[in-house]
């Protein structure tokens, strides 16, 4: 594996009481975070095949670890989404590098299909950050139930020279959905949108 | 009395600090378990009978734990609890957690105490025989605000002083706890800190069997 990896954290909130109103079943959601080191930290390179790759290897590695922790078949995954924090001595486009091109794909292998995009955010920062991790459902991007975001926070990293990755998977939309739109049960899950 | 509003796990894996890379990494385990409290808002003098009622709470909660670590109960050599309550509460509220808390994490890794003299505050006869989690459970508890981090403390489950094993976790439940929330929680670890190098006491010299060295 190309990534060197100094931590792995994966994290499960399960919420059963919204609002006073029982959640029958649960949702679920599932956040899955490697620390590792950034290779061009402190230089401009303008080749960042080296993210690329780590990118492919997080995006299984994560996304199975995720699907794990929920103790689930991987067709029981129904959102999910991905983030990056660059430490100070890297650039956005190291988060890009990573996030973009090649994550994806292993990432709905392990969750299995995966038509949608998969929503992303990053940014730059220190230890602590914390970073929104935007969910989305995994076949129909239009569906609103399953908009929704879960925090991603490592209490020491991203040291500068470092990146936090993080994939989200769920099994389950928000808690009390209730704003209409596209319904989980109408999509067509062709075209990614419905 | 007892109602679960969310149930947060969080494993983590260290395979190093910028020293040399862990043969097998660290992993620790924290479980936040977010209740609703029902004592919010007002000072109740009788906090006992939530604090029994807690009791089956604990144990569950220490063995969803170990589920998510994916750690058999043998592997587990630090632990620790602690207690986060919402603002409509007070401190003593995140006290009730201090038995429940405890003795359900230490019987399910091999102790094999008087649980009711431990529950009545008599504390335990040592045998000075070697056993399973004889040392107390490390804590700490304040009022907070939703998303606030908890540093729980860690120590040896035999022996309070082996100094490998002072360590904490930061704990924080994002969103939680509300006013009238309060989040208990239970913390383990799988062996020493990743560059342990600060000599004393150490795990492979416990002597006394006393819950302290």
């Amino acid at each position: 594996m190309l990534a060197k990896i100094r931590k792995i954290i994966v994290q499960v909130d399960e919420t059963r009481i919204e609002m006073g109103r029982s959640i029958s079943p649960p949702t679920r959601k599932a956040l899955a975070i490697a620390v590792i080191e950034n290779p061009f930290a402190g230089q401009y390179s303008e080749n960042l095949d080296a993210l690329i790759t780590i990118g492919e290897e997080l995006g299984a590695l994560l996304g199975k670890r995720c699907v794990e922790a929920l103790g689930i078949e991987p067709s029981q995954a129904q959102s999910y989404g991905k983030a990056a924090i660059v430490g100070e001595a890297g650039e956005l486009e190291h988060a890009a590098a990573i996030l973009h091109p090649k994550l994806g794909a292993p990432l709905r292998v392990a969750v299995e299909k995966g038509a949608a995009l998969v929503p992303s955010s990053k940014k730059r920062g220190g230890l602590g950050t914390a970073i929104d991790v935007p969910i989305g459902h995994k076949n129909a991007a239009f569906v609103r139930s399953h908009f929704d975001a879960m925090e991603a926070r490592v209490s020491d990293a991203p040291r500068a020279n470092e990146i936090v990755v993080a994939v989200v998977v769920t099994d389950s939309g928000r808690p009390l959905a209730r704003v209409g739109g596209l319904q989980a049960h109408e999509i067509q899950g062709q075209d990614g949108l419905r | 009395m007892i109602e679960i509003r969310r149930i947060f796990t969080h494993v983590e894996d260290i395979h190093h600090e910028f020293g040399p890379v862990a043969p097998k990494p660290l992993r620790r385990g924290a479980i936040g378990v977010v209740l609703t409290n029902p004592f919010a808002g007002r000072y109740e003098p009788d906090l006992l009978p939530m604090m029994d009622a807690l009791q089956p709470l604990g144990v569950n909660m220490a063995s969803r734990l170990l589920t998510a670590m994916d750690a058999p109960a043998q592997c587990i050599e630090g632990y620790g609890k602690g207690a986060i309550v919402g603002a409509a509460g007070e401190q003593e509220h995140g006290a009730m957690w201090h038995v429940p808390g405890g003795y359900a994490m230490r019987e399910l890794l091999g102790w094999k105490g008087d649980r009711i003299s431990y529950i009545q505050g008599q504390g335990e006869a040592k045998t000075g025989q070697p056993g399973n989690a004889l040392a107390i459970v490390p804590s700490t508890k304040k009022v907070g605000f939703p998303g606030c981090t908890l540093d729980v403390p860690l120590t040896h489950i035999n022996a309070c002083y082996v100094r490998s094993h002072f360590d904490a976790i930061e704990v924080r439940v994002p969103g939680a706890p509300l006013a009238d929330e309060i989040v208990f929680i239970l913390v383990m670890s799988t062996g020493p800190r990743v560059h342990a190098r600060m000599a004393g006491l150490t795990a492979s010299a416990i002597s006394l069997w006393d819950g302290l060295r």
